[in-house]
């Protein structure tokens, strides 16, 4: 008959496309995490107390930290709706290859949750007493960042999406290979508040996020199979 | 001859449960397979695992006489499947989630408007899909059907929550499809008036 199969492309496209349009019409799931961050990082400094130097040496971390948390939070909703309404079914016996169509969902979810964090910190250092060239800095770290977060949370989530309730195991499985990145993002942003050079950081983080990109498709491919089972 | 599509040898289990055994089946252009049985029989597993996303025991499924499994894109290029779940999200209008379904599978050269007007849809396309009733949503996943270019239809129930209209159209339908030169596998505890060949898969 006629017709074929659209490219590779149309399909990263046109997923990421289908997810960015359901978040803007369910804003809450985006908003959540977003509010948690938001909330960790202004209460921080009010429980720790106004003492400047204080709040500039934890500053990193806690925003880090909370970074980190906020994204876990995110994860779980990635699969589970699909797997639910039976969309997941169909994008398993659709003849675009799934690590191409698991790219374009983690595109969506990094958009809806990693790239919201890195607009927002901004505003939340300001709590910190941050001046401008850590904020640079510090928006650098988590864009690359939460680049490795989301892919790495893909895999978790499409590991757990048959199970109900998997967020514990699910923040069991991703934390250990987010460690990294929570280490090197805080560590970065420390070291330029005391004037040291941050390029080793920011290599790291921009080399575990190439390292990731390429693994980590292909592992949400095969983990969403399995767990379709 | 080897048939189109085939399966040979087929044993399915389910955790500790063994569900059919050394099933076979041949199907040509034009023909149709009907899975009977129980509720629980396995049919809707038997479907799945034709589809791919469940492995059999033992056997396989050959598709041109080669096994699916070596060929899963050119398979799936020719494959549409009518499950118990739409598939389709509920916040998403019918056009949208049509526009999605076209970057995943090839898509034929009807014409939408026309899909819709035969399955009774043209006045809900700019509804989400949640406010739509269970019958209407059953002919939401007709439209994807009709819209793909796919040559193997598998339909899992695909009369239930259906009027009487909407099993007639049904069967209206995959007789249309048949005489074009498609082939269907149908899951169904009503018997659906088609002439056409129809071979029976019995799972006890």
């Amino acid at each position: 008959m006629d017709g074929e199969t659209p490219g590779l492309f149309t399909a990263v496209v046109a997923v990421a496309r289908r997810d960015l349009l359901l978040a803007w019409k369910r804003p809450g799931d985006v908003l959540n995490p977003l509010f948690f961050f938001a909330m960790v990082a202004t209460l921080f400094p009010l429980a720790v107390g106004p003492s400047n130097e204080q709040l500039e040496f934890s500053g990193p971390g806690v925003l880090w930290a909370a970074a980190l948390l906020a994204m876990l939070l995110s994860l779980n909703s990635l699969f589970v709706s699909d797997f639910e309404d039976g969309s997941l079914d169909q994008m398993l016996v659709s003849p675009q290859p799934l690590p191409a169509l698991a790219l374009g969902k983690t595109l969506a979810h990094w958009m809806t949750s990693g790239l919201p964090l890195v607009l927002v910190s901004p505003v939340v250092a300001l709590t910190f007493r941050m001046p401008v060239a850590v904020v640079g800095v510090l928006m650098l770290t988590l864009l690359l960042g939460t680049i490795s977060l989301s892919l790495l949370g893909a895999i978790g989530a499409a590991l757990t999406v048959g199970l109900h309730r998997g967020t514990a195991l699910l923040s069991l499985l991703v934390l250990p290979f987010a460690m990294p990145v929570l280490i090197f993002g805080a560590r970065t942003v420390s070291l330029v508040a005391t004037g040291d050079s941050v390029a080793g950081g920011l290599y790291f983080l921009a080399a575990y996020a190439v390292l990731i990109v390429s693994i980590a498709p292909f592992a949400t491919a095969a983990a969403l199979r399995i767990s379709n089972e | 001859m080897t048939a189109q599509l085939s399966g040979h040898d087929l044993t399915l289990f389910r955790g500790e449960r063994c569900l059919f055994r050394g099933v076979e089946f041949a199907l040509n252009p034009g023909e149709m397979l009907l899975l009977e049985g129980l509720n629980g029989s396995g049919k809707t597993s038997l479907m799945r695992a034709i589809a791919g996303l469940l492995e059999f025991e033992t056997g396989e499924i050959r598709w041109h006489g080669e096994p699916t499994r070596v060929q899963r894109q050119a398979f799936h290029d020719s494959l549409v499947w009518m499950a118990h779940r739409v598939g389709f999200k509920a916040d998403l209008t019918l056009t949208e989630n049509l526009d999605f379904e076209a970057a995943l599978r090839p898509s034929a050269s009807a014409d939408r408007d026309e899909v819709f007007r035969r399955l009774g849809l043209s006045r809900l396309k700019r509804l989400p899909l949640r406010s739509l009733s269970a019958g209407q949503q059953r002919r939401v996943a007709l439209a994807r059907m009709l819209l793909s270019a796919a040559t193997l239809w598998l339909m899992d129930e695909p009369v239930t929550n259906l009027d009487r209209d909407g099993r007639r159209l049904v069967a209206a339908l995959v007789q249309e499809h048949l005489v074009r030169g498609g082939m269907c596998i149908m899951a169904a505890h009503q018997d659906v008036q088609i002439e056409a060949t129809v071979h029976r898969v019995l799972l006890q």
